[in-house]
């Protein structure tokens, strides 16, 4: 006896078609705004305004070292002639990034408030992560069209596990004593989860956040398969031309793209780190010593 | 007395401010079947092989009185803890009934509960359980903030709070930056910001070292003088419990064994296992030297050029018999009485006070047991110097104080 799953899926995906039209247009309205938006505003931004902007901010999150590091490699990238296509590559990111989150972070907190979600979005999360890309990108296409939605949608269905996972975990390790003195002074359960759980879960869900940043780049190269764009096509055509050069130029974009949001957001869950930090510590200084003295 | 009732029934006291009547907690999906067991005689043991179900706590009935200390007490796995927390429902009762000013806890709808805890009935943990993201004001605020009261008025009565504390000048703090002493008092402040009627502490002091633990204690009987509360407070230290409360509960493997004064349970103990507690606790064991010795005695600095005339006369000053003779560094030299420096100086001796010291005093380590020094000092006449490794000088023990250390308990 076989069974014929292929044939099943065939004719949900063209019942999907057929009688969710309406749907899948809003879906790809709403998307292609956020995603279209976020594009519009970071093409417009001059190369020296942008770069200045990334410099400032690993300033302020990382350090001065890291500073300069992110400022020489903006500068090669431009000189690459790539700093449009990663602003593309980038909205794609923070678009599908943003995405994930919107869903992710509530289904986490439904997976950590009870375990028969957990039980039940745990085997869909590994579904997510393990599938092959190619997969589900040819589905999107077909019900989304080409171009950045159906590339922001793949980027969203691969790269979302990670922050749902570890909202959920973030959340359960909550100290038990903390969620105990919650009760304990009457929390109700939106007061629980909003001034207990979250506020002491924020470093493992950042964590999480920073994960799908990072997998949702390595997306990219698949998803200018399906016309997505940004520093994907430079990669695409690179592979497809046998260019080597060229694809080298666009993986190195993509590398420097990757290590520039990643130190940022990993800093995002922890306290001001470098100079920043020593100038605010320095002003903290007169209030913090008599603790120490006493 | 009342824990030895079985119906349930309780004549109206004015004075009771929780009644806790026939309550069980049976962790498991099968409390049913637990419970029959239980009162079928089975051991827990037995309860746990066929029904996967552990007794929390076993049939407990007993009163707390408005405005006592009330110290639940009993070995780690008593059920104390969760006794407890079954009074504020952080853990559900399985059976049972526990009444607060006449109201049923147990069948309390979730809304009513909250408000209870809100504003009735505080907590006070074992580890402090400060919330981490918020200052010392912010905790101290928290069960305020969580009621709904305006923030003008939760930051003032925070305050407050932490004013009783003592702790007025941390309020922007970090609560990292704190010693386990402060954080508790923040952890204090916290419960007592709402005004409470009932306070539960969980072990509240237990993670505290012994200075600080005492000094807390302290700190709590000076709160209750201030404002009567209902204090319901858990502890595995005796010395803690006769410390500080009006009245004691012993538990043991989920049962309450006995209620009681502290003198009730040191003189009627109602069994081997609360008598066991009193057999455990011999302070002269506990206690070293060191920490029993008060700088009480007059001190005098040797040193170039100062005559026996000084020392005398600070001696006469201060209307003592007998003066402890150091060193710049307060390493310890000797002692010399009155009686003794006027011979050395009637002698005319070059150095006043060496000829002095007294032969029949020999300093103790700080780090002997007091149960190892108890015949030195009892046939001293005169208060015996405690020195440490280094030979510096940290107290005296006198005959008294040493009783009195020994009556603590006895």
């Amino acid at each position: 006896m076989t069974f014929d799953i292929g044939d099943g899926v065939d004719s949900a995906v063209n019942y999907i078609l057929d009688n969710f039209a309406p749907l899948l247009d809003a879906i790809a309205l709403a998307i292609g705004t956020v995603t279209n938006g976020i594009q519009g505003v970071l093409l417009a931004t001059p190369f020296l305004l942008g770069l200045a902007l990334f410099v400032l901010l690993s300033l302020w999150r990382v350090g001065i070292g890291f500073a300069v590091f992110t400022g020489l490699s903006l500068w090669l990238v431009d000189h690459m002639s790539l700093w449009s296509a990663m602003m593309e590559t980038l909205s794609l990111v923070i678009a599908s990034t943003l995405v994930a989150m919107l869903i992710g972070l509530p289904l986490g907190i439904a997976m950590a408030r009870s375990n028969r979600v957990a039980a039940i979005v745990r085997p869909v999360l590994d579904l997510m992560q393990t599938m092959p890309a190619f997969v589900y990108l040819i589905p999107a296409a077909m019900f989304f069209g080409l171009g950045a939605v159906p590339g922001t949608i793949a980027t969203v269905i691969f790269s979302m596990p990670p922050v749902v996972r570890l909202t959920n975990l973030g959340i359960r390790q909550v100290h038990v004593e903390f969620v105990e003195a919650g009760n304990a002074f009457g929390c109700t359960a939106a007061q629980l989860l909003f001034k207990v759980q979250l506020p002491n879960a924020i470093p493992s869900i950042m964590a999480g956040v920073n994960q799908t940043i990072m997998l949702s780049l390595s997306m990219v190269v698949i998803a200018s398969m399906i016309g997505a764009g940004g520093i994907g096509n430079t990669v695409l055509t690179g592979i497809q031309r046998l260019d080597v050069g060229t694809g080298f130029e666009g993986g190195i974009a993509v590398v420097i793209l990757a290590v520039i949001l990643d130190r940022i957001t990993q800093s995002l869950g922890k306290e001001r780190a470098g100079i920043w930090r020593t100038l605010l510590r320095g002003a903290a200084q007169p209030q913090a010593t008599p603790a120490a003295a006493a | 007395m009342a824990c030895t009732t079985e119906s349930g029934l309780t004549e109206i006291d004015p004075q009771v401010k929780i009644s806790i009547r026939n309550v069980f907690k049976i962790f498991g999906e099968r409390p049913e079947k637990a419970l029959a067991l239980l009162k079928a005689g089975k051991t827990k043991a037995e309860i746990h092989a066929s029904t996967g179900c552990s007794i929390g706590v076993n049939n407990a009935s007993f009163d707390i009185r408005a405005g006592e200390i009330f110290v639940i007490m009993g070995l780690s796995g008593s059920g104390k803890s969760t006794m407890l927390r079954l009074l504020n429902r952080l853990i559900e009762p399985t059976f049972g009934t526990i009444e607060m000013d006449g109201r049923d806890v147990t069948r309390m709808p979730r809304r009513e509960l909250i408000a209870l805890r809100r504003h009735e009935v505080s907590m006070v943990f074992q580890s402090f359980a400060l919330l981490p993201n918020r200052t010392v004001l912010g905790n101290a605020a928290f069960g305020l903030e969580v009621a709904g009261v305006g923030e003008a008025e939760h930051l003032r009565r925070a305050h407050a709070a932490l004013k009783a504390v003592g702790l007025e000048a941390y309020g922007d703090s970090r609560t990292d930056e704190l010693s386990g002493g402060m954080k508790q008092r923040v952890g204090l402040a916290r419960a007592l910001a709402s005004e409470p009627s009932v306070l539960l502490m969980d072990e509240a002091f237990s993670a505290l070292d012994p200075l600080i633990r005492t000094e807390m204690q302290d700190e709590l009987m000076r709160l209750q003088a201030e404002h009567s509360r209902t204090i319901v407070f858990v502890s595995h230290d005796l010395d803690e419990a006769m410390r500080i409360g009006d009245r004691i509960c012993i538990m043991q493997n989920g049962q309450v064994v006995q209620v009681g004064t502290p003198d009730e349970i040191v003189l009627k103990p109602a069994s081997d296992y609360v008598r066991s507690f009193f057999r455990n606790v011999d302070v002269s064991q506990i206690f070293r030297a060191g920490d029993v010795a008060r700088k009480t005695q007059v001190t005098i600095i040797e040193r170039q050029g100062v005559s026996a005339a000084a020392a005398l006369e600070r001696m006469q000053h201060f209307d003592r018999d007998i003066a402890i003779i150091l060193g710049r560094d307060k390493t310890y030299h000797g002692v010399v009485s009155r009686t003794s420096l006027i011979e050395a100086a009637g002698n005319g001796a070059g150095d006043p006070y060496r000829s002095a010291f007294l032969t029949d005093i020999e300093p103790i380590r700080a780090s002997e047991s007091l149960s190892s020094v108890l015949g030195r000092v009892a046939s001293s006449a005169w208060p015996v110097p405690v020195v440490d490794d280094d030979n510096h000088y940290l107290g005296s023990i006198s005959k008294s104080a040493l009783l009195e250390t020994l009556d603590r308990t006895a």
